[in-house]
């Protein structure tokens, strides 16, 4: 890749704050959800998408410290009050600000920003980073490089459910996919009876209820079925769970579980 | 004479059972809240169109799909036959629509049979699948005793219709060239005209009449005692599917319903309204009974098929979690009959008086609610559109806010929320990852 994924030096991340305090409007909010900020893991997404959204020229801003969760695990957990408390304030920062459009990793903040946050007055124009990214691939604002990493290669793409099954977003990730020419092999359970990885509903921040298996095992045995050697996510949680699911099946040096930003940047003629 | 007064008879006392027990149906769902539910006229037509009418979702696998069209399309098309029997019941006149009609009755009856003949081989299929193969969704828990009873008698029953519909056809196409002024000519039935001979072409007149007699009464009180019988089976589908999937609520499926109280007392405390005056009374959120979901909530449960379609797609099934998505509409219904069954006993003028000491975690336990990870699938796999996930998370929502019990786990993630707006505590700025 010649640059370093994280090398910031390359480019700078500028809050919100920054932008309105210099006078300039981004064309769009990067919403980057807790998981994005914080999880090890998923900041790498973070990155990689903010790279991308540099190469192509975008101008984008985060709100930094003044993003909250946007409430949705506590919400689906049943607790309104927290919901509220958090949802409130991202609205009325977001409305300060007069932010219009935004894009997230999250499929999560993602469904929260876009279909709840309107009931609270908060109306925005939101997409998920792999609808953005396949705009920005049709554009020609990134171009992949000829024969890249993945061209040929066997991978797997797992529909999270709250970007597919519950917002019918299927075609542009597999439009990103696409664009990598690799060999893109279905799961059983795909698109609207894709099986979930077990994190959402507020399950990832608690032990399962008593079973015979963890469902993001269940999951990564139907990925790893598939003989792909990656399996391609959009969403941190589930990045997450099948990257423990095929952990437990003790596949994880032969098989990769990335995001599909960081899958794009690996295939894209940066220079 | 005789005939046509035990027919005005029973008829008359089948269709007034039916609609008491409908009413009864109709009073119970009522015991659910009121609420709206808004929704685009065209697009509710739309799904009662294509969801129940043209049973799209069943085409997700489309074997069954197939069998059960066979059935369903027999018992829509039967109806019309049904209607000749009524005249002929109550008049006492045979085939009143055969010389009337020619040709049209020969081919219409002649439709009926051919899916007739269908409906049979998709019945024994079913009750194969049902009693024989080992197929998962059909050997769950919930489905023990009287749930597999009822699906039982219910093919069953579709069985001695279907006796009764050849028999009657059969033996008149018999009688009708031994007593062509009484038995119409009618045409060739497409398969009466060589199952009738096959079957009963070694019979006397008086043995065929008997036949014939068997078959039509056969045929009526099968269909009575089907309408009787509606209300107290999942087979209420076959009626409760069309006003299910109109009102089938329209809004993001993402969208868990905003709760204004609130939202309003949230703003308040930071300042954002003006605060509500405190009263004493303890409010309830989310539900613990039936009397708290919505009255839509309760259509869904008396429209539930049973099929299993939901909890064979749910996550926390397939892993052997008690979680089971149509467990939770069949506890929800069982629950409201109970209520229902206290209240036609007099125990209780309304249901808001009616304490029993149980609610609705007497049917369903916090370790199934506590499951779920609200993929939607269930939602998704349902042919009838309903919203078992509605229903655990207003269970979850009583849970956390009215009774601040739910899973120990989620306090630290709660605290953390509140605190530092987070969903996990971290001691470094949110946005860390961006400066170096
Ligand atoms: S939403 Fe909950 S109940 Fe429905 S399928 Fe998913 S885990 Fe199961
Ligand atoms: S809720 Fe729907 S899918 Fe589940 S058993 Fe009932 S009818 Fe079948």
């Amino acid at each position: 890749m010649g640059k370093k994924l994280n090398d910031m030096s390359q480019f700078s991340i500028r809050t919100m704050a920054e932008m309105a305090a210099a006078g300039e409007t981004p064309e769009i909010v990067f919403w980057v959800g807790c998981a994005g900020s914080y999880d090890a893991r998923a900041q790498k997404v973070t990155l990689a998408f903010c790279r991308i959204l540099h190469e192509a020229g975008i101008s984008f801003a985060i709100l930094g410290s003044e993003e909250r969760c946007t409430g949705d695990p506590a919400r689906r957990a049943g607790n309104e009050f927290v919901f509220q408390m958090l949802a409130i304030q991202n609205v009325e920062t977001l409305n300060m600000y007069g932010v219009k459009k935004m894009v997230t990793a999250c499929p999560h903040c993602f469904n929260t920003l876009k279909n709840e946050y309107p009931a609270l007055g908060g109306h925005y124009d939101v997409v998920h980073h792999t609808q953005l990214l396949q705009q920005l691939i049709n554009e020609g604002r990134i171009q992949m490089k000829e024969g890249g990493v993945f061209k040929g290669k066997k991978i797997t793409y797992h529909d999270s459910c709250y970007l597919g099954r519950v917002n019918g977003v299927y075609e542009a990730p597999r439009a990103v996919l696409e664009a990598l020419d690799a060999d893109l092999t279905e799961m059983k359970r795909s698109r609207a009876n894709g099986l979930c990885c077990g994190a959402g509903g507020a399950q990832m921040w608690k032990e399962d209820e008593p079973g015979d298996k963890r469902i993001s095992v269940e999951r990564a045995e139907e990925a790893l079925a598939t003989g792909a050697r990656v399996i391609a996510v959009n969403c941190p949680f589930c990045l997450t769970m099948m990257t423990d699911g095929v952990k437990a099946k003790d596949k994880q040096d032969e098989v990769m579980v990335y995001d599909l930003s960081e899958l794009i940047l690996k295939s894209a003629n940066l220079e | 004479m005789v005939q046509q007064l035990l027919f005005i008879v029973v008829a008359g006392a089948a269709l007034w059972m039916a609609f008491r027990q409908f009413k009864r149906v109709r009073r119970n769902i009522l015991l659910g809240k009121d609420v709206d539910i808004p929704g685009d006229f065209s697009q509710r037509l739309r799904n009662v169109l294509l969801v129940a009418f043209g049973q799209q979702k069943m085409f997700k696998n489309w074997l069954p799909a197939i069998f059960h069209l066979f059935i369903y399309v027999a018992f829509l098309i039967t109806q019309i036959e049904l209607i000749e029997i009524f005249v002929d019941g109550v008049f006492g006149v045979h085939r009143f629509f055969a010389d009337k009609l020619g040709g049209i009755y020969t081919f219409v009856i002649s439709f009926i049979e051919i899916l007739s003949l269908l409906a049979f081989v998709a019945t024994v299929i079913f009750l194969l699948r049902r009693n024989v193969l080992n197929i998962a969704r059909f050997r769950k828990p919930e489905l023990k005793g009287w749930p597999a009873r009822d699906a039982n008698f219910i093919l069953l029953g579709e069985i001695i219709l279907l006796v009764g519909i050849f028999s009657m056809n059969g033996a008149d196409t018999l009688l009708q060239d031994i007593d062509p002024a009484h038995y119409t000519d009618t045409g060739n039935f497409a398969v009466s005209s060589w199952l009738g001979p096959a079957l009963f072409g070694s019979m006397e007149q008086g043995a065929l009449i008997v036949v014939e007699r068997f078959g039509w009464w056969l045929h009526i009180l099968t269909v009575l005692g089907f309408l009787v019988y509606l209300p107290y089976s999942k087979h209420l589908h076959i009626i409760l599917a069309f006003p299910n999937t109109y009102f089938a609520p329209q809004q993001p499926r993402g969208e868990m319903e905003n709760m204004p109280a609130i939202m309003n007392e949230v703003k308040s405390m930071m300042g954002l309204a003006p605060e509500n005056p405190a009263t004493d009374e303890l409010p309830v959120f989310g539900a613990n009974d039936v009397t708290q979901l919505s009255w839509k909530n309760l259509l869904d449960a008396y429209t539930c098929t049973e099929c299993g379609r939901c909890t064979a797609a749910c996550p926390a099934n397939l892993t052997g979690k008690k979680l089971s998505p149509r467990k939770i509409m069949m506890d929800v219904r069982d629950r409201m009959e109970e209520i229902g069954k206290a209240l036609d006993n007099g125990k209780a003028a309304s249901a808001a008086d009616y304490q029993d000491g149980k609610n609705l975690f007497d049917y369903i336990s916090r370790e199934e609610i506590h499951a779920c990870t609200t993929c939607n699938a269930c939602v998704e796999a349902c042919p009838v559109m309903i919203n078992p996930l509605d229903i655990i998370l207003q269970l979850r929502r009583y849970e956390i806010l009215t009774e601040s019990a739910g899973p120990q786990d989620w306090l630290p993630m709660f605290n953390s929320m509140e605190n530092s707006g987070s969903a996990w505590a971290m001691s470094v700025e949110r946005d860390q990852w961006a400066k170096n």
